[in-house]
């Protein structure tokens, strides 16, 4: 146990020098470019925002119900089949009927496994689009679980990439936008003290129609009755849309030169303003609402037919109000409304606050078991302290190289690995005291109290590892923090315990093995 | 023989106690309850410190009393210029919710003060907290469980998983009693302690299979206790190191880290008693002798 051969010297000292510079790279800046990855800090270190939304995906299903109603009307007409009644019940189930004598027809084309465009196959999960029961000539389809996870999948990879443009169109430094499940989106904006502006804009659809003011019931499309954004007063709205945010090239706030008035100015792709222009020109004298998330911003009456695919939203806008609206605008559509269901903001000096007080604990605590074992073990007491402070950097370093996230908590778990760490030493000085009662020889003495304690120290480092992989898949944020510096500490400590440790006892006791009392 | 102390004589007294305590507990935990955080319980933390001296705890509780957050707690945090407000109500849907907060502070307090820290959690999340945080510390009994079925035999299986849940029970019988917040950081100081006294019991374990095959004369009663006599000085010492690290976190580590290192604390003072005094007995209580560990190695 105690022969190190040369290679096996070499390989712990490069390993070892490796780490140390790693972790020296976190505080000092090296010159050559070798190596520049960082720890990074928690957003509990360096303040900032973490919100959780929760995507409502109700709305997308009906929609989506609402959808394969005339997707199934023309399928089936071209096959001579006619299907009536149509109904959603409960937002989650469609209702229909056909003529007993189709029921089976209607039933196999459901069923279909290939190039099913009514019912889509999904092979992956052996499993159609819908479930549906029949009850003699009546159908009644649901999204099967497949079906739902598909539509879940599809909105939130939507979500995410509208959340990042908004995001990203505000300038928050290196934000951090994750799926999280399937319904989920977990947004970390690091160094933001006060999400609220943020929160406003993700509060918000931007689900924008232009659409036709009506009197009375003279829509064929049919109508709503919708409030204007600021309550004054409702209108009657056709449900037909002319325009839509999707229409939209670019939005930007702007001041109306007449009037004075801070306004949103925008671009129209060429379909956008081939609609937008014929619109117009035939509705001179209608007045025309844009709608937003289902409230009238404004609605203006047409005076001129516009052609050249620009226009302007007016709405008692203040040059805030109107520089978000843009913003929402340009980053377009979330595909469905957000709820934040979790929020956790620290300001800076707090995140400061609390490096300031784990280095001071890190310190003080290091410092402590340092002299405990230097006054208990002497020359021992120095090895297991060389130990323990490589074992700092190589554990430091380890975070480092995977650039893991330190939190508060991970910085406890840092000092809890110094306090756990010198177990592995105590364990085996220990045992070798123990043997060295019985055995005049020390080299075999020391051998054999590595041989012994070999089981307890790896069992007792076995549980701790247990509890930090569970704390690692089922904690969250900065717990997940601890978790890592817990379990990367215990992998270090075995390191540090069975080579550094050791190869540092193998060569003072081999200089000294005729002295009375080593250890 | 390094028979020092003689532990075994206070099995039955100790074991008393233990049984006392965690009765105790169990009624504390039913009939007081935890004091769960907004972590677990939902609702609205905001920590708040102040440049003036004038504002108070009552000052700010009857502030916010105006606005109609439910139930409102406010106390010191720390010093005596930082402040803990946590209330019941959340509003997400008001993406304001936390300005217009501030803004009335401030008409009634002036402004001298900040918000370091806010934390907003929703019913669903924190319902799904608490029952993540729950299922963390069964599993990770389960796996210690398991583990030390594998590498021992049942009996030590079942003495450890006591002290294990002894450990538990006492430490959130203690956060019961004392109504110290139950919030992320304890469930992960629990599953710490839960490591860290398996780790002890495994170390007087592992010493009393050893001596199990050493000695076929020595009665289990008087085998633990040489057991635990043989391995007592390493017990001390890394008692002693780690309650070292874990009271400057405790002193030094913030405000933030306080409900965490004073779980931690208590339970390494709890694993360490239970390994000697929970642990083996149920050994001796399951007369473990020299056929158990041999009747695994024919196996």
């Amino acid at each position: 146990m105690l022969y190190f051969s040369k290679i096996r010297i070499i390989l712990i000292a490069t390993f070892t020098t490796i780490f140390v510079y790693i972790f020296l790279s976190n505080f000092i800046k090296f010159d050559d470019n070798v190596f520049n990855k960082k720890i990074n800090l928690g957003l509990d270190l360096q303040g900032g925002s973490y919100l959780l939304l929760e995507i409502d995906n109700s709305p997308v299903i009906t929609q989506k119900l609402q959808n394969a109603i005339p997707e199934f009307k023309k399928f089936f007409k071209e096959k001579k089949i006619n299907l009536r009644n149509f109904k959603i019940v409960d937002d989650e189930t469609l209702i229909f009927e056909t003529t007993p004598d189709k029921v089976n027809e209607v039933k196999d084309s459901l069923l279909k496994k290939e190039e099913n465009i009514i019912n889509e196959y999904y092979p992956k999960y052996r499993a159609h689009k819908f479930d549906f029961l029949v009850d003699q000539n009546l159908f009644k389809l649901n999204f099967s679980k497949y079906g739902l996870v598909e539509i879940k999948d599809s909105s939130q990879s939507q979500a995410l990439e509208t959340i990042r443009r908004r995001v990203d169109e505000i300038g928050t430094n290196e934000p951090n936008i994750l799926k999280r499940g399937n319904d989920r989106i977990v947004v970390e904006l690091p160094g933001l003290d006060d999400p609220s502006r943020i929160k406003n804009l993700l509060g918000k659809t931007a689900n924008l129609t232009f659409r036709f003011v009506i009197k009375g019931s003279e829509e064929t499309f049919g109508s709503e009755k919708l409030e204007f954004e600021d309550g004054s007063e409702e209108a009657i709205v056709s449900k037909r849309i002319i325009l839509s945010g999707d229409n939209l090239l670019d939005a930007q706030p702007s001041m109306d030169s007449e009037t004075s008035e801070t306004v949103v100015t925008f671009n129209l792709d060429r379909v956008g303003a081939k609609r937008f222009g014929k619109a117009t020109s035939t509705g001179i004298g209608k007045r025309l609402a844009i709608v937003l998330d289902g409230k009238i911003i404004s609605a203006p009456v047409i005076q001129d037919a516009i052609v050249s695919g620009s226009g302007q939203i007016s709405g008692g806008f203040t040059f805030q109000s109107a520089t978000d609206l843009a913003l929402l605008l340009r980053s377009g559509a979330l595909p469905a409304p957000l709820n934040i269901i979790e929020e956790r903001t620290v300001g800076p000096d707090l995140g400061q606050d609390s490096i300031n007080a784990g280095i001071m604990a890190l310190a003080i605590g290091f410092l402590l078991v340092i002299l405990f074992m230097f006054f208990k073990y002497r020359i021992f007491g120095l090895i297991a302290n060389i130990t323990l402070i490589l074992n700092l950097f190589l554990l430091v370093g380890i975070l480092t190289l995977f650039e893991a996230t330190l939190t508060l908590p991970g910085i406890a778990g840092i000092i809890l690995t110094v306090g756990m760490a010198v177990d592995a030493n105590v364990l085996i000085f220990e045992r070798i005291k123990e043997e060295k009662k019985g055995e005049k020889n020390q080299l075999i003495a020391f051998d054999s109290g590595y041989e012994k304690s070999k089981t307890a120290v790896i069992d007792a480092n076995i549980t701790t590892l247990i509890a930090a992989v569970i704390l690692f898949f089922m904690g969250s944020g900065p717990i997940k923090g601890f978790s890592v510096t817990l379990g990367v500490g215990i992998f270090t400590t075995l390191f540090s315990v069975y080579f550094i440790a050791r190869l540092l006892t193998s060569l003072y006791v081999t200089k000294n093995k005729h002295k009375e009392k080593l250890i | 023989m390094n028979n020092r102390i003689s532990f075994n004589k206070f099995y039955k007294l100790f074991n008393i106690i233990s049984s006392l305590l965690i009765i105790l507990s169990i009624v504390l935990l039913v009939f007081k309850g935890l004091n769960f955080g907004v972590d677990f319980k939902g609702g609205t933390l905001i920590e708040l410190r102040t440049t003036d001296k004038i504002i108070s705890v009552s000052n700010i509780r009857d502030s916010l009393n105006q606005l109609n957050l439910g139930d409102v707690s406010v106390k010191n945090f720390g010093t005596d210029q930082d402040y803990l407000i946590k209330f019941e109500k959340k509003d997400f849907n008001n993406p304001d919710f936390i300005s217009d907060i501030k803004n009335k502070l401030a008409s009634s307090l002036g402004n001298s003060f900040e918000f370091r820290r806010v934390e907003n959690v929703g019913p669903k999340v924190s319902s799904e907290l608490l029952k993540s945080g729950i299922i963390a510390i069964v599993l990770s009994l389960a796996a210690m469980l398991v583990y030390i079925w594998i590498r021992f035999e049942w009996q030590f299986s079942l003495g450890a998983i006591l002290a294990l849940f002894h450990d538990v029970i006492i430490t959130l019988g203690i956060f019961s009693l004392f109504s110290l917040e139950i919030n992320l950081s304890i469930v992960a100081a629990v599953l710490t302690i839960v490591g860290y006294s398996m780790n002890d019991t495994v170390v007087i374990f592992d010493r009393v299979r050893e001596n199990l095959r050493k000695y076929s004369d020595i009665k289990i009663f008087d085998l633990t206790n040489i057991s635990i006599n043989e391995t007592l000085s390493r017990t001390i010492i890394t008692s002693a190191t780690t309650l070292l690290a874990l009271f400057s976190i405790f002193l030094f580590g913030g405000e933030i880290l306080k409900g965490f290192s004073l779980a931690m604390i208590l339970g390494v003072f709890f694993g360490t008693y239970s390994s000697i005094y929970i642990a083996n007995p149920i050994l001796v209580f399951l007369q473990v002798s020299q056929k158990t560990i041999l009747k695994e190695e024919k196996d």
